[in-house]
């Protein structure tokens, strides 16, 4: 017996790496200075769809995302590692989603793909680090969910039940659900493995259309378009609004219930402070001072 | 109806710290807007719960206590907080943006949709307009927190869904008894009425919660490590310099995200936040969502090579220099010059 799993997965600026490049001169964010990285927990995520794939044989690893055409890129990645397929939900009607008009478009995703048994993602992503997005999804598709997981401990295929040991405040709990359910998995959980060089052969040519479209724009020819006719599974879907039957109303912009009302560059108050050296005449003094004042001591 | 909504996070039977702040913190919110501060309490042996918050200023506590609510399990607090906001129709709703609350606001937000903003900072009332459809609404709830890896800071609104809804985390608001002999108004309802049986389907098999082993939050005195320690061996210095200040050491995300520090020992936003009379920053350039979890201290003393760090702003003392050469030197002068 057999599992089908999907993986949600994002694309996100790499925010851990901030440089000072990152800032504009006018202060705000350069976007474009932060390389574009497959959101870290969710790899953690994909790591235990690979694992329940390893321990169920025949089990199938789909990953779904959202984004610009250049988000292809997780997908691929995902392909690389073990995933079986993908797809990518674009659209501009997608743009400037809050957390729920987001969780609205991957739930009509999923409801589009039709078979689930789990569906796993990262706690968070790091972008935003809202953790919003898994349990949004679970309601939406009326599913049970377990948040903060470390480890699946096991899948019952018989009795439709799992095993999850997850995260509390100030500890660790094992707990059971059934199936179908939605899955977040913590950071520390176990790291994803490496690429397997034969799936890098395999699907390195692997194109969305919007990527296709990038390298044919000014009349180039698509290299080794003939690839492309004959395996399908070098083609990474494409889904719009459309696509999936969504309502335009609950994507993007319009399905947000959050607006920002302000966005306002960090510029700390600024205190008066002492500058010292790190010579053994300046600390001492400075320990001399606390003491006297009775700041430490 | 049109209330402001804490829900209390229970532990067996004790309320966190947490939802005591909040209700702190919900008790002035109600103020500004003229109406009333309700809780909810949901698990199970609730008898007496009411003593533990109605001293912060509670009108209305919610009690739901049957078997089966305690250890929490999404679904059932779902359908209490779900079903109870339809027929109360809160204008807010607060909880910790703990890993109960961060479980718990998205389904609800979801299932109400309603927007939902996590780990706030900060939480005020004002008015907000829409210049594209030419409205302006007033007493809206302003949720503010860093984003985008905090090179800004946000301020979020709900314009037209109800709850506005806020995740916060332990620390960042102050707790504050407002009357020790408050009367408010305790309601038991029936759960049965708003969980139905099929929403008991996760088991809870096997459970540890540990005492934390530190006291970072209370701490008089605190230690923290940056990236710039460059190790978990390095962050040992500072374990030093604690045990001889009777400090506890802390760190940015940047360290905890290299494994050079316990994840629990987190500073910022997204971690503790603290209120120390001294701070020493030892090797942070200060993001803001570090400095959102330690701007309050009294004394900040920054320790860094670079001298254009952003900690080094707010910083009372500015040590240019490697941590390695002036960590040991404190050590040495402490001894030296402490009785």
């Amino acid at each position: 017996m057999s599992l089908k799993i999907v993986v949600l997965a994002k694309q996100v600026p790499d925010t851990r790496n901030v440089g000072k490049d990152a800032m504009t001169a006018e202060g705000t964010v350069n976007r474009a200075a932060l390389p574009a990285i497959f959101n870290p927990e969710d790899l953690n995520a994909l790591e235990q769809a690979l694992r329940l794939k390893d321990a169920h044989p025949g089990s199938t690893i789909t990953i779904l995302t959202m984004g610009p055409g250049r988000a292809a890129e997780v997908i691929r990645e995902g392909l690389f590692r073990g995933a079986d397929n993908g797809y990518l939900l674009t659209d501009r009607a997608f743009a400037g989603a809050d957390t729920l008009a987001t969780s609205y478009a991957l739930a009509t995703a999923i409801k589009k793909i039709g078979e689930y048994d789990i569906i796993i993602g990262g706690r968070q992503a790091i972008d935003g680090d809202t953790a919003q997005v898994g349990p949004q999804v679970a309601e939406k598709l009326g599913l049970t969910q377990i948040t903060y997981a470390e480890e699946i401990l096991d899948v019952n295929l018989a009795d439709k039940r799992i095993t999850v040991k997850r995260h509390i405040d100030g500890g660790v709990e094992t707990v059971e659900g059934p199936l179908p359910i939605v899955i977040t998995v913590n950071g520390s959980a176990a790291p994803c493995r490496p690429r397997n060089a034969k799936l890098v052969m395999k699907y390195k040519r692997a194109l969305g259309a919007q990527e296709k479209a990038a390298i044919t724009k000014d009349g180039a020819a698509l290299p080794y378009a003939e690839l492309y006719d004959k395996n399908a599974y070098l083609n990474i879907t494409e889904w719009s609004v459309a696509d999936v039957d969504g309502d335009l109303k609950q994507c993007g912009l319009s399905g947000s219930p959050t607006k920002v009302k302000a966005i306002r560059n960090i510029s700390f108050q600024a205190k008066e402070s002492k500058t010292l050296s790190g010579s053994d005449a300046d600390i001492e003094g400075l320990i001399v001072e606390l003491l006297e004042n009775h700041t430490i001591g | 109806m049109n209330n402001v909504y804490v829900y209390l996070e229970l532990e067996g039977q004790t309320v966190a710290d947490v939802s005591l702040e909040l209700l702190t913190k919900g008790r002035k919110l109600a103020n500004q807007l003229g109406c009333q501060l309700e809780a909810v309490a949901v698990g199970s042996g609730l008898d007496g719960v009411e003593k533990q918050v109605m001293p912060y200023g509670v009108d209305t506590l919610h009690v739901f206590d049957a078997e089966g609510l305690f250890p929490y399990t999404s679904l059932p607090h779902t359908s209490v907080l779900v079903n109870l906001f339809k027929e109360e129709k809160p204008q807010i709703c607060l909880m910790g943006a703990t890993v109960i609350g961060r479980d718990l606001g998205p389904r609800v937000s979801s299932a109400l949709f309603s927007g939902l903003t996590a780990d706030c900072t900060s939480l005020e009332i004002g008015e907000y307009e829409d210049k594209k459809a030419g409205k302006v609404y007033e007493n809206l709830l302003y949720q503010i927190r860093p984003a985008f890896g905090g090179n800004i800071v946000a301020t979020i609104v709900n314009p037209d869904n109800r709850p506005q809804m806020a995740t916060v985390r332990e620390g960042v608001m102050k707790k504050e008894i407002l009357d020790p002999n408050y009367k408010g108004e305790v309601i038991r309802h029936d759960v049965a009425k708003y969980v139905p049986e099929t929403d008991y389907v996760v088991k809870v098999i096997d459970r540890h919660v540990e005492k934390a082993k530190h006291n970072l939050k209370g701490a008089p005195i605190v230690i923290a490590g940056g990236y710039g320690m460059g190790s978990k061996e390095g962050f040992d210095m500072l374990f030093d310099l604690a045990k001889e200040l009777h400090a506890e050491v802390g760190a940015s995300r940047a360290a905890v995200d290299a494994g050079f520090c316990d994840h629990d020992r987190q500073i910022g936003q997204t971690g503790v936040t603290v209120r120390p009379k001294l701070y020493i920053a030892c090797g942070i350039s200060g993001q803001i969502q570090h400095i959102a979890g330690m701007q309050e201290a009294g004394i900040i003393i920054s320790i860094n090579n670079d001298p254009n760090a952003p900690i080094n702003t707010i910083a009372d003392y500015v040590i240019n220099g490697t941590v390695e050469e002036v960590v040991p030197k404190m050590i040495k002068y402490y001894k030296q010059n402490s009785k």
